[in-house]
């Protein structure tokens, strides 16, 4: 303990005599170490609690102080004598008399409070604890301090004593035992002891060792049997009081059953699959109200520049035009003279069916990829013609070739005379009608054939099918001829089928001469007998329209009229051959023109002799822009046309459409081009329908015009092909051709607008070439010229095959059927192509005008 | 009166198809069009404008929305929009 002490004693004590130097400055290392760490902490702990000893107090003394107290530095007190024993009541009295500037101000309450009578100040030379004094504040340490410093004294120097004398360690002494002495804990353990104070009591419990697992067995047992198993209280009636009931109450209710299952399913939450609504509306009223209120003119002041400032930017410039494609596409399509070219595809010709013949019309198959249908005509004689018909031969005068089987024909369709124009309908490919030489019109149903012709690909050429048709009554019950001469059909080909007209018009009421030309009505419209133009709710093609050099046009519809039929069934043996569909069996025989057209020349009691018809409304087979919904369509009709059913509808069902122009082009054969309406009149004089008078005629080219064409970008654009020279019409410009090509060496016999390229078109020569013009490049002579075969050109038909394919199929007269291909030039048109023809158009027609206006101003002078 | 010159000089603007007057709600007081196309774009502008508006206001409260324009391949739309109507005009331009 005392060694205890010592350590603690040399880390408390300051000032060290000069023995105890070694310790002391280790202490004092020490303690500054910790005198440095107090400076850091806060001033208001004054003690040495930081340190350890919380019973030193750092004190300043001043020179007053110290004098007061007799502690002056190096007189009363020293370093080595630097205690110093202070009275209490003194520090009081100082504290008393000087207060704050007292020094010992900071610690009065320490000095207070001290329990003992002296205390302890120690001078701290060395600045140990921070000042040059410090107090001591308890007793024990003061004590320490005054006392063991004298033992330490002696101690260290009974130490100095035996170091100076041997080094030795001090020997160990083994703790003695010395007796227990009891400080009265005993008690304390006595009592927190366990101890047994009752006897345990003892059970044992047996029972024999095979009862031990068996099996358990339940029973039953009434409690009321046995008796004390349990106690009830009873019930009993209380005789002195009873209420017996009388009526009660009682409600009932249905409860259907109702039984809950559940199942899992895939469905995850509602959600709107279709909203039905109508928009809100506001009543005439309303909208009145509105349209005078404040506020609306207000909005309209504050808005309307912001309107206008917009309008008027779209119309000085387009923001959003892209010039660097512009400019790409101007160099693609400016091509070389080399590039451009018209590729043998293919041709067709067959020796059996096509000798000596000519082809006179050209139509491609809108439906079927590579079918193109001509029809071939023989140049006769009078007296030739009359001994053919007289034998009733059928001609084969419709074939159908495929692009997969170019030797053999796939389809042939038969017809008592030559066709000189025939047109697939728009609306069913199935249906085919044809314009005889003798000015019958045949229709065709050849829906039998449809898939054998889809499929030509995989006719074989050792298919043999022989198609064995009779050949029956073909004119008309009235004409009285030859009735049924059953005669047999030449030649069953190998693969190729052969099919019989359907329907033929009554020759009465036909054309007198060769039909030129026949087109179908397109399905939106149709026509009355008085030429009213009303809708057509068919939606199918169902009119035709005729035209001769007779003079006449006829329209011609196909459903059966209302009109009493005469009964020709009859009268005569209807021997149509059993294989023949019976799509047109009401037409047969009876077949009548719905509107006949006199074309009159105005002044003169001539007639014009039309060659060429085209309308306006013109159905295309091939639409520009969607191909694919154009070849759709027709896929859609897969059941049978009923056209025996349909029947021309009344007039006041219909609707009337006004939108649908009367007016048309014809050609003629003295070369006029003739402007005029179809709707009848009623005369007024006579009271008979009258057709109207053309309107407008021109006389631009020498001979019989053999194309009359709409374009197919522009409807009101006409191209006319006849004698040595072609022209551009635009409908509406009365004045003339607004383009009229100089006169050429051969003479032009066909002409057709490309499908793809508005400024383009395709003229056919005597000598067997091909004119391809280009508005765009060249107006005074063909961009580009190519030599199909050595005869006349007959017919051109261009074809889209697809996007990238495009077919020209040229007939010539010697019975060769060519099919080119277009190339990339003459196919794509670029993006303002339409723009700048049309541009070119409207330059043309206000040259025209500017001419005649100058030509009036002459012949004025 | 007024409302209507100021109308019929839009409408005298080259190249426009059709002008229309619309209130808050999205019903359509004036129009050149039939009904039925007039309350589809009367619809779907409305909701359009709707958007547009609280677009631009999300970005910049303090912003607003005062034209609309749409440009689309035939034509172009455009949409003047104010606290009670809207102002629709349906110009084809030029090119």
């Amino acid at each position: 303990m005392s060694e205890n002490l010592k350590s603690s004693k040399t880390t408390l004590k300051g000032p060290k005599t000069s023995a105890k130097k070694q310790k002391g400055e280790k202490a004092k290392q020490s303690s500054k170490g910790k005198r440095k760490q107090l400076d850091k902490k806060d001033e208001v702990d004054l003690s040495m609690v930081g340190i350890g000893h919380p019973e030193i107090f750092p004190l300043v003394f001043t020179t007053k102080t110290q004098e007061i107290f007799n502690c002056r530095v190096d007189e009363d007190v020293t370093e080595e004598n630097c205690f110093k024993l202070i009275k209490k009541e003194d520090i009081i009295q100082d504290l008393k008399t000087r207060a704050a500037i007292s020094d010992f101000h900071p610690v009065r309450k320490i000095v207070l409070e001290y329990p003992g009578e002296e205390l302890l100040v120690v001078f701290d030379a060395n600045f140990q604890y921070g000042q040059n004094f410090y107090l001591v504040a308890s007793e024990e340490a003061k004590e320490n301090f005054l006392k063991p410093p004298e033992t330490a004294e002696e101690k260290e120097e009974e130490n100095e004593e035996e170091k100076e004398g041997t080094l030795e360690v001090h020997p160990y002494k083994r703790p003695v035992h010395k007796p227990w002495v009891s400080l009265g804990s005993e008690k304390e353990v006595e009592e927190e002891s366990v101890k047994d104070y009752v006897t345990k009591i003892k059970y044992m419990f047996s029972r024999v060792r095979r009862k031990f697992g068996a099996p358990i067995r339940f029973t039953d047992k009434n409690a009321s049997h046995v008796k004390g198993s349990y106690v009830e209280c009873t019930s009993y009636e209380d005789k002195s009081f009873s209420i017996k009931l009388l009526e009660k109450d009682v409600g009932v209710q249905m409860v259907p059953k109702v039984r809950e299952a559940s199942t899992q399913t895939k469905w995850t939450y509602p959600k709107n699959a279709a909203t039905q609504y109508f928009p809100r509306q506001l009543s005439n009223e309303e909208k009145e109200e509105s349209l005078s209120s404040e506020k609306l003119k207000e909005f309209l002041t504050s808005v309307h520049l912001r309107m206008e400032i917009a309008l008027q930017q779209n119309e000085i410039m387009n923001a959003f035009f892209d010039d660097w494609k512009a400019l790409a596409e101007d160099e693609s399509s400016s091509g070389d003279k080399s590039d451009v070219y018209l590729k043998a595809y293919q041709s067709f010709t067959d020796t059996h069916y096509l000798k000596d013949r000519s082809i006179s019309c050209v139509c491609w198959h809108p439906t079927i990829y590579g079918m193109i249908a001509e029809s071939a005509t023989q140049q006769l004689s009078y007296e030739g013609r009359i001994n053919r018909s007289n034998k009733l031969l059928m001609q084969d005068s419709i074939i159908f070739w495929s692009f997969f089987d170019p030797t053999h024909p796939q389809l042939i369709l038969k017809c008592p005379d030559d066709i000189y124009c025939f047109q697939f309908s728009p609306s069913d490919p199935n249906i085919i009608a044809g314009g005889c030489f003798n000015g019958q019109v045949v229709l065709w149903d050849i829906s039998h054939y449809e898939e054998k012709l889809q499929n030509a690909k995989s006719v074989a050429v050792g298919d043999k099918k022989a198609v064995n048709m009779d050949n029956a009554s073909v004119l008309n019950l009235l004409e009285c001829n030859d009735m049924s001469e059953p005669s047999f059909m030449e030649g069953n080909e190998s693969g190729t089928h052969q099919a019989r007209y359907c329907a033929s018009s009554s020759i009465e009421y036909s054309h007198k001469t060769t039909i030129t030309d026949i087109h179908w009505l397109p399905d939106y419209f149709e026509v009355n007998r008085m030429g009213t133009t009303f809708e057509n709710r068919a939606e199918v093609c169902v009119q035709l329209v005729t035209c001769s050099p007779d003079c006449s046009i006829l329209f011609w519809d196909i459903r059966a009229t209302k009109l009493p039929a005469q009964r020709p069934s009859e009268k005569v043996k209807e021997n149509m051959p059993p294989e023949v569909p019976d799509t047109f069996k009401h037409l047969n025989f009876s077949w009548k023109p719905l509107i006949k057209l006199n074309l009159c020349k105005s002044n003169t009691s001539m007639e014009y002799s039309p060659i060429k018809i085209s309308l306006l409304e013109q159905h295309y087979h091939y639409k520009i822009s969607d191909n694919a919904q154009s070849l759709n369509k027709p896929q859609a009709l897969t059941k049978e046309r009923p056209y025996a059913q349909m029947s021309v509808p009344s007039n006041k069902t219909l609707k009337v459409l006004e939108s649908i122009s009367n007016n048309f082009f014809v050609g003629t054969k003295d070369g006029e081009i003739i402007y005029s309406d179809w709707k009848i009149k009623i005369d007024s004089a006579s009271g008979k329908p009258v057709s109207k008078k053309p309107s407008h005629k021109y006389i631009i080219h020498e001979e019989a015009v053999n194309t009359v064409q709409r374009s197919p970008f522009f409807k009101d654009i006409v191209l006319t092909v006849g004698g040595w020279n072609f022209a551009i019409w635009k409908e509406g410009v009365t004045d003339g051709p607004i383009f009229q090509s100089s006169s050429t060496a051969k003479k032009y016999t066909t002409g057709h607008w490309s499908l793809t390229r508005p400024g383009v078109f395709f003229i056919g020569r005597e000598d067997g070439n091909i004119d391809i013009w280009d508005l765009l490049k060249k107006t005074h002579e063909p961009s580009h010229f190519q030599n199909i075969s050595k005869s006349m050109i007959t017919c051109i038909s261009p074809w889209i095959a697809s996007p990238t394919q495009q077919f020209l199929a040229v007939s010539d007269d010697s019975g060769v059927l060519h099919v080119l291909e277009i190339c990339q030039i003459l196919s794509h048109s670029s993006s303002n192509e339409e723009v700048n023809v049309l541009d070119y158009f409207e330059r043309e027609v206000k040259h025209l005008k500017n001419n005649k206006k100058y030509q009036e101003f002459q012949a004025t002078e | 009166a007024e409302v209507e010159e100021t109308l019929k000089r839009i409408q005298a603007h080259k190249g426009v198809i059709a002008t229309m007057v619309i209130n808050a709600e999205g019903i359509p007081i004036r129009t050149t069009l039939d009904n039925s196309t007039t309350v589809q774009y009367a619809g779907l502008l409305h909701q359009l404008t709707t958007k547009a508006r609280s677009t631009v206001r999300d970005i910049d409260p303090q912003n607003d929305l005062t034209f609309l324009r749409i440009r689309s391949k035939k034509h172009e739309i455009m949409v003047a929009p104010d606290k009670e109507y809207l102002l629709i005009v349906i110009q084809n331009p030029c090119e």
